[in-house]
């Protein structure tokens, strides 16, 4: 028998309605494969005890014919979410502690739904990073390897991609704001769904740039991502940027049919020094979605090279502001001060102590974009830049696109301590193929599709309508079955 | 434009992060590089182009206005690395 931990959410949910096995079996499956891998520093906080209790609660639900399709599912949960009673610091010092009152919309969700939650994933400080290396926890690591280096899982929902793609969970959750869903993904071979912009509600996720952020699944199959999205998707009055619209059963939406489906190319995707084999990889998966039966066209998305910068505008400002409130006061760390200093010195002392060193960079970053005399010249000048680049994207799909192709990352995963952060911006180009989308408010999904010349996955990005995750899902379901990706790291850990 | 010392020490003050002096060139010179990088949006012709205030066209939902919450002192103070007799602590402010 197949080890049950490495299942597809689809395929567990049918064993479980078939009474194949039970909650039970599956979650202590996981937690075997989750204490055998230590070596890959994913999940950073047992749950298990929880994800006993649920697993038995599941199975009840079950025997009484009362099953969602997440139900009796276990996964793993990306530290940026808070979980009652369960340690949340979005991998950061100064949440050192930290154990919420309260439970995200997200987690009860899937937890209103059954889903076992295993433990909480690393990722980088307030999902601010492409490598999962800003990390209080220490960096996740990719299961995938070539040689005997370490690789970068990416980031920043690296533990949940590492997590996934190792078989230590059936599926996670991530967050994205400029690409951290889908370049983790493409990194280990995962499947990542970063939904239009309100689907999910972000009431409880550790807010980094709130224009920006968005939660969604990370999964093995796109049919499991359909199945995932739909249990995290819904209004939510708690999140005012909560869209109240119908979610629809995304899963029925994958068909399997793509004629006459009309595919964009963005020519300005087509960067300087984009390696071969990522070119060939986008062509071949290109002429997939013709053989069946899409219509691929050239786009352009003339705005494409300010998305980055503009990001790094925007994304800190609002960093600077969400990240005012780690003050030592309310929780987390607080510094101990000398005899005689203020509380400035208490904020001063417990912010240069709590947060690392790239959070402290945007922080500051974003205080300056919003400084007296800057605010026009960077701030207000980023947002026109964002309206700008918006409407590239509503050109394109005015002209009756129903989806553009274009490759996830500019490279396969790279080693730990390779981008040294030196210059900051070096990382900041893992993001190029996937800001745009978070300025745009799109929805956008990272399939693997091939491997690299040293035998890493590689992933192509499928990018939406607003609100069109189902249209989405059907597409990138044809393109990963056209692609037949099955490779699986060896187990090395 | 240029980030010199002087203007590293005001905005990590404005952002309450303490910076020991010896730290501030390091600081200046990955601002200069970060802030290098966004200068591109100085070619972008931004005219007549409105600011982006909310990326999905979408009225904010109303509510009634009216207490829907509240009473639960112990759990807020639960986690305060100072807590007293039901207040956050915090270093004297007034003198």
């Amino acid at each position: 028998m197949t080890d049950l931990n490495t299942l597809t959410l689809a395929a567990a949910r049918d064993g479980l309605r078939k009474g194949d096995f039970t909650s039970s079996d599956l979650t202590e499956a996981c937690l075997t494969s989750i204490s055998g891998a230590g070596k890959l520093n994913a999940f950073v906080h047992d749950t298990s005890e929880q994800a006993r209790e649920q697993a038995k609660a599941a199975d009840a639900r079950i025997a009484a014919g009362d099953a969602p399709n997440m139900c009796g599912l276990p996964i793993g949960v990306k530290d940026v979410f808070a979980t009652k009673g369960q340690p949340t610091q979005a991998a950061s010092y100064i949440l050192d502690g930290f154990k919420p009152e309260y439970e995200s919309t997200i987690t009860s969700k899937l937890f209103g739904a059954g889903a076992v939650m295993l433990g909480k994933l690393n990722m980088d400080e307030f999902a601010m990073g492409s490598s999962n290396e800003n990390s209080v926890y220490g960096p996740a690591i990719n299961p995938w390897k070539v040689d005997d280096r370490d690789l970068t899982p990416g980031g920043s929902s690296g533990g949940s991609a590492a997590a996934v793609a190792a078989d230590l969970c059936l599926a996670a959750t991530g967050t994205d704001t400029g690409g951290s869903i889908r370049q983790p993904a493409a990194f280990t071979g995962t499947v990542g769904i970063k939904p239009t912009y309100g689907r999910c509600s972000r009431w409880g996720v550790v807010a980094y740039a709130s224009s920006l952020d968005q939660a969604g699944p990370m999964t093995k199959t796109v049919r499991d991502a359909a199945i995932m999205l739909e249990a995290m998707a819904g209004h939510d009055a708690k999140d005012s940027t909560s869209a109240d619209l119908a979610v629809p059963d995304f899963e029925a939406m994958i068909t399997g049919d793509i004629k006459g489906k009309k595919i964009g190319i963005p020519k300005e995707y087509r960067i300087d020094g984009i390696p071969d084999e990522i070119a060939k990889l986008w062509d071949d998966g290109a002429a997939m979605l013709r053989d069946a039966g899409a219509e691929v066209v050239d786009v352009t998305l003339p705005h494409t090279q300010y998305a980055l910068p503009a990001y790094y505008v925007i994304a800190p400002a609002e960093a600077s502001s969400n990240l005012a409130r780690y003050d030592g006061v309310r929780y987390g760390h607080r510094a101990k001060i000398g005899a005689g200093d203020g509380i400035d010195d208490m904020y001063e002392k417990t912010r240069a102590e709590g947060f690392g060193r790239e959070v402290q960079r945007r922080i500051m970053i974003g205080t300056y974009v919003l400084s007296a005399g800057f605010y026009d010249a960077y701030y207000n000048r980023a947002r026109k830049v964002r309206t700008l680049i918006k409407r590239d994207f509503e050109q394109v799909f005015a002209t009756g696109v129903d989806a553009i192709l274009a490759p996830t990352t500019p490279s396969a995963a790279f080693g730990i301590g390779e981008v040294t952060g030196k210059d900051p911006v070096e990382m900041y180009l893992n993001d190029v193929f996937t800001v745009t989308l978070n300025l745009a408010g799109l929805p956008g999904i990272s399939v693997p599709t091939g491997l690299s010349s040293t035998g890493l996955p590689l992933g192509l990005q499928l990018i939406g309508r607003p609100w069109e995750e189902g249209d989405l899902l059907n597409i990138a379901h044809s393109l990963e079955q056209s692609a037949g990706f099955v490779s699986k790291p060896g187990k090395w850990w | 434009m240029s980030i010199d010392i002087d203007t590293a020490r005001r905005v990590a003050s404005l952002a309450r992060i303490r910076v020991e002096e010896d730290a501030l060139p390091e600081l200046a010179q990955d601002f200069n590089a970060v802030l290098g990088f966004i200068e591109q949006l100085t070619e972008v012709d931004v005219e007549g182009v409105e600011p982006m205030t909310s990326v999905t066209p979408q009225r904010l939902k109303r509510r009634v206005d009216e207490v829907t919450d509240g009473n639960q002192q112990a759990k807020i103070l639960k986690n305060a690395p100072d807590a007293r007799e039901g207040f956050f602590a915090v270093p004297k402010v007034v003198e």
